[in-house]
């Protein structure tokens, strides 16, 4: 706890920065039902209003507040993209720490397995499960999880490599240790420090990349709010000079800046340059 | 009989192809399964719910789902590399006639985009990297950052909102029809070009900058330095071509990145591409469409990849002769 306080006050400004974007950003989803002026779905004024003492951002496409839907659109969009990251790193850490901890046949499988999956498009593999499957939530759950623990699976793979030569972890070995203690005790917590900043990196883009999908029509499905579908939906009104569907996009681009300096900072810790 | 030695780029190549050819297969299985095999049923999906039994029942028969899988799998993989991709769930049109042309289209953009955007990027990062903690290099650190947080669509926006709404110099919607010359082709896609190189350009320019400031800290570097050699020759005779094999490779990737985010950017100008076509079959479960469009993608994309993998050995005398 206290190295923490530490670490942040070393903090470069742009890294702070990005931590206050962040933090306003989950203040926001969390509180969102105590600070929206309006519900998710009601309509409270007339189409594309501009911002009024009624209307703090104006109103979208069908006359709901924008503000209450920007604000619920994150609680939505945030928890999703954060139960989908934390799968993906689940599945992504067992199976990396399995193929280094085990290695020979198990390692080869598994590799194989995650370049052929690496080596398809993900938006374009993504596309193609949803219009068999339908878009449900539970379907873009598993479907982007599964995807972007490949990812995590070559990091942790390669992270465990590193620690399980390390001879402490042949102590526990010989001590006779079972496999899923070595990888819980051993192997674990030394691996922590990347897989953190992998994480929120993870986090980034499973939230574009959700984003982007309702952007297509093929996410979250309306009237649930989301930021990418609320786009999606106002898009028309940048024809008349009404530039509603920017503010969405701008709350999108705010969280991923913030996560992202973050993450630089992270990765220049971690990297320990002189720079 | 003894096989004549093999020159070690031809070996190479033809190594990185079989693996590449190896894994379009795997892919190709890959869409076949994902599509059919997945909960849902294809006829009932697709006719919906107010289908009587035997409706279902001749669709089935017509799509020939009631032959085995694997049966399915190698005549639709047959008829594939002959051409024939099918007819359209939505139109009864072949497929091959509605994706030619779109493919062409969205090749057309993916190369306008490149050829604008590799030069500016390269150049880019090499100025960075020489003025590295500049402001110039800060700056651009910075404006790169949050244009590659930025999802593609708000960059499309705001370029709308500014060059097109504000300004009414370039349209906001890229339509093109084989009347056009290439002038107007190209000021028609004006605005989604510059999205997708606002982005690939930022992608680009950060990694080429990180894999030419590893080169600049190698001892090598310093000794030409220490020898007294001017800065620009040992930028260009000794720095360089080391930086050639990353910077190939960092191109090589990111142009396999354009073709994926080129769908987005069909979309948003709505531009007759490929893209456009996949996201539309999607949403319409034109299942056809989407198998014959998502394999074209994945095989340019695998294409890529694998020419990136190719030229980076090959531009790296160290790594064509291992020992």
């Amino acid at each position: 706890m206290i190295a923490a306080l530490k670490l942040l006050r070393s903090a470069p400004f742009s890294a702070r920065l990005g931590l206050g974007m962040v933090l306003v950003t989950l203040l926001a989803a969390i509180l969102a039902p105590v600070i929206a002026p309006y519900g998710e779905t009601e309509v409270s004024g007339d189409v594309w209003l501009q911002a009024s003492k009624d209307h703090f951002i104006g109103t979208d496409n069908l006359g709901r507040d924008l503000f209450s839907r920007l604000l619920f659109g994150a609680r939505n969009t945030i928890a999703i993209a954060f139960v989908i990251t934390a799968l993906s790193f689940v599945a992504g850490v067992i199976w990396g720490f399995l193929a280094a901890t085990v290695g020979g046949w198990m390692d080869q499988l598994l590799s194989r397995c995650v370049d052929i999956m690496m080596a398809f498009p993900t938006l374009i593999f993504a596309l193609m499960v949803l219009s068999v499957v339908g878009t449900s939530i539970p379907a873009l759950v598993v479907v982007i999880a599964l995807l972007d623990s490949t990812r995590v699976f070559r990091l942790a793979r390669a992270v465990a490599m590193d620690i399980e030569v390390m001879e402490f972890v042949e102590a526990a070995r010989l001590r006779g240790e079972g496999l899923w203690w070595l990888m819980r005790h051993e192997i674990l917590p030394n691996a922590m420090p990347p897989l953190v900043a992998e994480f929120g990196l993870r986090f980034c883009f499973v939230f574009l990349f959700i984003a982007a999908l309702s952007f297509l029509g093929l996410g979250i499905q309306p009237p649930t709010a989301d930021w990418g579908s609320m786009v999606r939906e106002n898009a028309g009104a940048i024809t008349f000079g009404i530039y509603t569907p920017l503010w969405p996009a701008a709350a999108i681009a705010f969280l991923t800046v913030g996560v992202n300096l973050i993450v630089d900072w992270f990765l220049y810790i971690a990297s320990g340059l002189e720079d | 009989m003894k096989l004549p030695k093999l020159n070690s780029i031809t070996a190479l190549v033809l190594k990185r192809t079989g693996l590449g050819l190896v894994t379009l297969l795997v892919i190709s299985l890959l869409i076949f399964v994902g599509v059919e095999a997945l909960p849902g049923d294809l006829a009932q999906a697709v006719l919906g719910q107010s289908a009587t039994p035997e409706t279902v029942e001749a669709f089935r028969k017509e799509l020939k789902l009631d032959l085995p899988a694997h049966v399915r799998y190698f005549t639709w993989l047959g008829a594939f590399v002959k051409g024939d991709f099918g007819n359209s769930l939505a139109n009864r049109r072949p497929v091959a006639d509605l994706i030619g042309w779109r493919f062409v289209n969205t090749l057309f953009l993916a190369a306008v985009t490149a050829l604008v955007a590799v030069p500016v990027a390269v150049l880019l990062g090499i100025l960075a990297a020489l003025y590295r903690n500049t402001l110039f290099d800060k700056l651009i650190s910075m404006v790169t950052l949050s244009t590659i947080s930025f999802p593609e669509f708000f960059v499309a926006y705001i370029l709308i909102a500014l060059l097109s709404v504000q300004v009414a110099v370039f349209p906001s919607i890229a339509n093109i029809n084989p009347q056009m010359n290439l002038w107007q082709k190209l000021y028609a896609i004006c605005l989604p070009c510059l999205t997708l190189a606002l982005v690939v350009i930022a992608h680009m320019m950060r990694q080429t900058r990180a894999a030419i400031i590893n080169i600049l800290s190698s001892p090598f570097i310093e000794m030409a330095n220490l020898k007294g050699l001017r800065r620009l020759r040992v930028v260009v005779r000794h720095a360089f071509p080391n930086a050639l094999s990353p910077v190939i490779n960092v191109i090589a990737l990111n142009l396999a990145y354009l073709v994926v985010g080129v769908v987005i950017v069909e979309v948003v100008f709505v531009y007759p591409g490929l893209g456009q076509l996949l996201v539309d079959s999607v949403s319409k479960r034109d299942i056809p469409v989407v198998q014959a469009s998502g394999l074209i993608f994945a095989a340019t994309y695998v294409l890529l990849n694998m020419l990136a993998d190719v030229l980076s050995i090959a531009s790296n005398p160290r790594l064509r002769n291992p020992r």
